[in-house]
């Protein structure tokens, strides 16, 4: 407790920023729970996928992760219909428990076709402005993550005008508050339902090119992520949007300041302890949730 | 149970003690032996998820529970390796019992279920790579000391048969909870949850009956790993790979039946040493295999079929 208050402003507001991505990695789970009632066992796995994409996108066509953010959110939105519509969709049957292993299958086949490429090393991509910081009063913040949190907001702003103005948008909502009434009213459910995880995959495609800067790859960086963004998703309530913004900032603060605390091995287990009690004694989330 | 009933296990239990007399290669022998622990993993799996419904994405909790326990008993506090490997077990019951206690009493299930489970697995791993008795990350080694009385052999054949007898004590155990009471609101659990309460069953009972046997067998397979290779460190013992295979065996065996965990283990397994054979050691491709097949089995549910026969087996050869 004896640290000054600079280190301790600094660690809350780095944690903010790396909050907002995790935010963004939770909010493609916390969508695709809302519509499908389905926890994505492979959400992690995709994360994994699209930053070896992201990596492999600078590595063969020079191109800057920044830059391969648009077109990797459109291949990855096309990936994710087509995994829905094709692997889960049939294989699951409706069934939860099934949706559950099917998805668990995929993560396998992901992160162990990543192994099969590119073998278990982890890899960094040295960008110029990687390290790069600004000073904002006494505080550093790193440059990579403050465009990552900018760029958060963004999605979020887009996302919400996307849900609320559109009319893709509103048979989300009517598919997610009832799936035979939406369907009744001649909205294709299938093709809904894959369009929502493909904005999943999407947001994970993003939060791929805005992690690689600061961030390392490897085949099973996804299950660092996956257990914080089913935290962040649990706590937020699951299915609701802005809980999992917020979530995801208070996940990246929890995880900053226990990093600084108990160093970083230990810090971890603050997270799963999080979401361990939070199931446990308060599984509509501490947001208030939106069934 | 009749004695008809458990005939095919003392069947398995005859074949493997043949093989454990003609088999002479150490790979050959070292595969079987890691399958028969594997299994005895899945059929504790098995226990809560194919017969109750409740699918655990995190027993490696209770191997690793199991693993730890009895090599810490050994190596920190000198106790012998039976009553070590005995306490591993009840050690990893106990926590199935805590954290049935916990996750059942709040009424979390299906998909909640699966993720707490995985949490707690995952809390255990980062405690076991960081505090000192259990050897931190560099982990825990056995020291070699070869004789029967500490449960330490020579030849892996004789470790074959000790695995097997496990293993069959495991599937006579998986039979006897089948044919019980339990069994019979056990599978009521999974397949209606609101209509077995209404019933009378007592849920919460049920279910930590089922959670507390099935780490306990996970348990006892944990202790047996730790036995058998001497050596243990945090990504072994409470790694995920554990739960995925724990998992990933009855499923594509056939969850709920007595024989599925052992089918499913020697798919997976003799799959695993197949594909190294065919195209070399590339890391990762036995478990993409694996991970299709997981897809393929829930997509087309033809994992019911040993289940199916062995089910006719049994039932033509009543008189």
């Amino acid at each position: 407790m004896g640290y000054p208050p600079e280190i301790l402003l600094e660690a809350v507001a780095n944690g903010l920023l790396m909050g907002a991505v995790y935010g963004l990695v939770a909010l493609g789970l916390t969508l695709v729970y809302g519509v499908l009632h389905i926890i994505n066992f492979a959400h992690g796995a995709l994360l994994t996928l699209a930053m070896y994409a992201a990596f492999v996108a600078h590595g063969a066509f020079g191109l800057d992760p920044y830059a391969a953010m648009i077109p990797l959110a459109g291949l990855f939105f096309v990936l994710g219909y087509l995994v829905q519509r094709l692997v889960i969709g049939p294989a699951s049957r409706g069934d939860d428990s099934n949706m559950l292993l099917v998805t668990l299958g995929l993560s396998i086949i992901i992160e162990n076709a990543m192994l099969a490429i590119f073998r278990s090393d982890t890899m960094t991509l040295r960008l110029p402005y990687a390290m790069s910081m600004v000073e904002l009063g006494d505080v550093l913040l790193s440059v990579p993550r403050l465009i990552g949190f900018g760029v958060t907001l963004l999605l979020a702003a887009l996302l919400f005008v996307l849900m609320t103005r559109t009319d893709t948008g509103r048979a989300i909502r009517a598919v997610a508050k009832e799936r035979t009434g939406a369907a009744l009213v001649g909205i294709d459910v299938a093709h809904i339902y894959a369009v929502t995880f493909g904005i999943g995959t999407a947001c994970l495609a993003i939060a791929a090119c805005l992690l690689l800067p600061s961030f390392y790859v490897s085949p099973r960086v996804g299950n660092a992520f996956v257990l914080v963004a089913f935290t962040i998703v649990v706590l937020g309530g699951m299915g609701s949007v802005t809980g999992a913004l917020l979530g995801g900032l208070f996940i990246g603060v929890v995880e900053s300041l226990s990093g600084l605390y108990f160093g970083d091995s230990l810090g971890q287990i603050g997270i799963f302890l999080i979401f361990i009690l939070v199931l446990l004694l308060r599984p509509t989330g501490l947001f208030g949730a939106r069934a | 149970m009749t004695i008809r009933e458990a005939l095919p296990i003392l069947g398995f239990l005859v074949v493997a003690v043949l093989v454990s007399l003609f088999v002479t290669s150490n790979v050959v022998l070292n595969f079987l032996v890691f399958t028969l622990i594997l299994a005895i993993a899945a059929q504790g799996w098995n226990l809560l998820g194919g017969y109750g419904g409740q699918y655990s994405f995190g027993h490696a909790a209770f191997f690793g529970m199991g693993a730890y326990v009895s090599a810490i008993l050994q190596q920190r506090f000198g106790v012998n390796a039976y009553p070590a490997v005995a306490f591993g077990m009840v050690a990893a019951a106990l926590l199935g019992y805590a954290i049935g206690a916990m996750v059942f009493r709040a009424g979390l299930r299906g998909s909640y279920f699966a993720l707490v489970t995985l949490a707690f697995a995952e809390v255990l791993r980062i405690l076991a790579n960081a505090t000192e008795i259990t050897g931190g990350a560099a982990g825990l080694l056995i020291s070699l000391n070869l004789g029967a009385g500490n449960l330490q052999f020579a030849n892996r054949s004789s470790f074959l048969i000790l695995a097997a007898v496990l293993l069959a004590l495991a599937m006579l155990m998986t039979l006897a909870v089948e044919k019980s009471r339990i069994g019979a609101q056990l599978v009521a659990v999974r397949e209606n949850e609101a209509a077995a309460a209404a019933l009378g069953v007592d849920i919460l009972a049920v279910k930590l009956r089922a959670i507390s046997l099935s780490a306990g067998l996970t348990g006892a397979a944990g202790a047996l790993y730790a036995q058998y290779f001497l050596y243990i460190d945090s990504n072994i013992a409470f790694g995920t790979w554990i739960s995925v295979e724990a998992l990933l065996a009855p499923i594509i065996g056939g969850a709920g039946t007595v024989f599925g965990p052992l089918i499913g283990a020697l798919i997976l397994q003799g799959l695993s040493e197949g594909t190294k054979m065919l195209i070399g050691k590339i890391p990762g491709v036995d478990l993409i295999i694996f991970g299709a097949l997981l897809i393929l089995v829930v997509r087309f549910p033809l994992h019911r079929i040993p289940g199916v026969i062995a089910a006719r087996w049994r039932g033509k050869g009543a008189p």
